[in-house]
């Protein structure tokens, strides 16, 4: 029971990962119609918003302390943060201390204009253009943001770590009498995604202008017809899917240090989860992100590892074209989408 | 001849006459001047310009004809470089049996991936491929590795151990690749002046294949089985509508293209025997499909011409450090040296990817039809100053 329940929860927590790229992929996909090739990388952009900001912080000046001797018995150089200066030494610990949370508000603003700008500046043009185009054109730009991100931060992982009382371990299930230990901040990132998919469904559920969203998904003519500037909001939608990608990875990273190729990595399997969702819906992609997850969890347990040896690393791959042949439309897609 | 037009017959001649004389064109620089590391012309880099060309052939059957953007192809080379190797370990270093195994299994492969993935077309073909790809390479990387079933020996890759059967494998015959006791790594250097020229074996072989593979890819080109797969990239609901089923077509397409990439799989063992999972990856992927790209899909040139272009800068390139930037701006005074440096040094070297990057970005963009295009667009530029005879001939040229 605790070993499954500790699955389950490791499968949420890879899998809320998958399923708020997916997200972004899907609205992108449902509103665009545009396969975004370089999703991944604004979900590594949004992790190095962190490490940027971390860096930020810790910016600081030397001052020699006359009463300190170091190991040559020259004055010791103390480096001291700006923010700990301004803020106070208590203050300003804190605030670096918390750097990854903060990071949220820095990313916000950062990924949206990144989204518009990319969304103006390239994808525009490529409305008319076949699908092939809209993929290469993507997969170029992925390439490059990639190698920006290489040449500032290297190709190391940088350690982006938690806030120290978000770092430990709980121990969940104390009172049903188990005993399941959890590392707290991916609880954090669970609960975390869970919030930014719920916002995201109610900003599109309940707010006029995601109302004028869903219309434009629907029939896209018919809401020009009546007057409405839709590819304005449909390029904010683009902003938004952006900036679900880059919070993702901004609070991915202290489970995994960002790295520049992380983008990648992530969206390849990304793609597989929107497919099995089934293209451009929504609840299909977020769906088949946790349950793909929770299925990775399960095949990455010693006892699925030992029966058919590496099955947690094709498990995704293997449903995915299952559930392909079985339901060409993937799980909850619907008729008509991308079936030129 | 070879029931070819002329223009395809000259296209053929020059490619043939370019590849047999690589090695003396890719040394246009002495070997102890300064810009020696410009060379192109040693046997591993050779080697790579044509079996990359074989890869990129071979894919652009798929893209360039039916428009079936596939991103796995790499899995067929992966494929073919461990179906050749394991050739070696079990018959000896010949090549033969190898490229030819390495051919028959990647075309099974390609057919069952091709059955299940071309189902779908669009976006969705494209991620099934990548899915399949990234599936073999987990397959081979860690998957078919284990103590007890070591079929692709994973991370270290699978190379030729001395336990190994060879059971065609006598003591006359070279202990590496080899056709019937020609070693692959034979090289005959020739000095003149002061140049060096290299001439390998393993490289002429491989020129040879391509010339082989370009001769079939024109041909299939040109044939109606090639104008069908064209129908297809047009309009595939059209030729449904009439009644004919456009599957077999493709199918057909996505097998060959998938035996052009096991060939180069197999050729790539066959000049070094070793075969990692690395090459199935699905940046591998990527690659063939930049290379094709770049030089332009649907052209007959265009996939050798950007094979070569992205292998040239993947070696030569990245060999560029700030010293040697140094050398080149040195005239410029020295602020502004220092500026210029600090502008080119995040393209060269280390970051050539970027460059590269960039490159396709402009060429998707601007340029569709990839350098081909490019190189048309400017000889009409040219000949359209000319009088109306020459310009009407221009345009009347296919779109290729």
């Amino acid at each position: 029971m605790d070993a499954i329940i500790l699955q389950i929860l490791n499968g949420l927590d890879k899998g809320s990962a998958y399923a708020l790229i997916a997200l972004g992929l899907t609205l992108i996909f449902g509103t665009l119609g545009v396969v975004n090739f370089a999703h991944g990388a604004l979900f590594m952009i949004g992790a190095f918003c962190s490490v940027t900001l971390s860096k930020l912080l810790n910016l600081s000046f030397e001052t020699v302390d006359p009463t300190q001797k170091d190991f040559l018995g020259n004055p010791l150089k103390v480096k001291t943060p700006y923010v700990e200066s301004w803020f106070g030494p208590e203050v300003g610990a804190t605030i670096i201390d918390w750097s990854v949370p903060l990071a949220i508000l820095f990313a916000i603003p950062i990924m949206l204009v990144i989204g518009y700008v990319m969304e103006r500046g390239l994808i525009k043009h490529f409305y008319k253009r076949p699908h092939a185009d809209q993929i290469l054109v993507t997969f170029g730009l992925a390439i490059v943001l990639q190698e920006i991100v290489k040449f500032y931060f290297g190709a190391n992982p940088i350690q982006t770590p938690a806030p120290d009382a978000l770092s430990g371990v709980a121990n969940l299930g104390g009172a049903l009498g188990l005993q399941i230990a959890y590392p707290i901040w991916r609880l954090v990132y669970i609960g975390f995604s869970l919030l930014l998919i719920f916002g995201a469904f109610a900003f599109l559920q309940f707010t006029t202008f995601g109302m004028v969203v869903r219309a434009g998904m629907a029939d896209r003519e018919t809401v020009q017809l009546l007057g409405i500037d839709i590819d304005r909001r449909f390029t904010i939608m683009f902003g938004l899917a952006a900036a679900i990608a880059g919070l993702a990875g901004v609070m991915y990273g202290p489970i995994n240090a960002p790295n520049y190729h992380m983008g990648m990595d992530f969206l390849v399997l990304s793609f597989v989860v929107v497919v099995v969702g089934g293209m451009g819906s929504l609840p299909g992609a977020v769906l088949a992100g946790f349950l793909l997850g929770i299925l990775e969890a399960f095949a990455s347990t010693t006892w699925a590892t030992t029966t058919i040896p590496g099955i947690n690393q094709i498990i995704i791959y293997l449903v995915a074209i299952i559930v392909l042949l079985t339901r060409p439309r993937g799980l909850m897609g619907k008729k008509g989408v991308m079936e030129d | 001849m070879l029931g070819l037009k002329k223009h395809d017959l000259s296209l053929l001649i020059i490619v043939a006459i370019l590849t047999m004389a690589a090695p003396f064109l890719l040394n246009p620089f002495p070997t102890e001047s300064g810009m020696a590391q410009f060379n192109a012309g040693y046997p591993d880099l050779m080697q790579k310009f044509v079996i990359f060309g074989i890869f990129a052939i071979g894919f652009n059957i798929l893209f360039g004809l039916t428009g079936y953007l596939s991103f796995g192809h790499a899995a067929f080379l992966g494929v073919g470089s461990y179906a050749c190797v394991w050739m070696f370990k079990l018959l000896g270093y010949n090549v033969l049996p190898g490229i030819l195994l390495s051919i028959v299994v990647s075309g099974l492969f390609a057919l069952l991936i091709g059955v299940i993935t071309l189902r779908r077309s669009g976006i969705y073909f494209s991620i099934l491929t990548l899915a399949f790809a990234q599936m073999s390479f987990a397959l081979a990387y860690s998957v078919l590795s284990n103590p007890k079933f070591n079929l692709t020996n994973g991370e270290t890759g699978l190379q030729v151990y001395a336990d190994d059967p060879q059971w065609f494998h006598s003591d006359r015959l070279p202990d590496l690749p080899h056709l019937f006791g020609l070693s692959m790594r034979a090289t005959h250097r020739m000095e003149l002046g002061a140049w060096e020229f290299q001439f390998n074996v393993g490289y002429y072989m491989c020129a040879v294949i391509m010339l082989l593979c370009f001769y079939l890819a024109i041909r299939i080109f040109r044939s109606p089985f090639g104008l069908m797969l064209r129908a297809v990239k047009s309009n595939q609901q059209r030729m449904n509508y009439t009644g004919l089923n456009s599957r077999p077509y493709t199918l057909a397409a996505f097998v060959i293209s998938g035996m052009y990439a096991g060939l180069a799989g197999g050729l790539l063992s066959a000049v070094d025997p070793l075969a990692g999972a690395e090459r199935m990856q699905w940046t591998a992927s990527g690659e063939v499909v930049l290379m094709t790209i770049l030089g332009g899909a649907g052209t007959l040139i265009g996939p050798v011409l950007g094979a070569g272009l992205i292998k040239y800068f993947e070696n030569i390139f990245s060999k560029i450090n700030e010293s040697v930037l140094h050398g080149w701006f040195g005239f410029l005074p020295d602020g502004l040296e220092d500026f210029v440096i600090t502008l080119v040094y995040p393209f060269v070297g280390k970051g050539w990817h970027l460059t590269l990057g960039v490159i396709f970005m402009l060429v998707v963009i601007f340029l569709p039809g990839g350098l081909v295009e490019g190189g048309q667009r400017i000889g009409r530029l040219f000949r359209g100053k000319k009088p109306s005879g020459a310009a009407k001939s221009a345009t009347t040229e296919p779109a290729e």
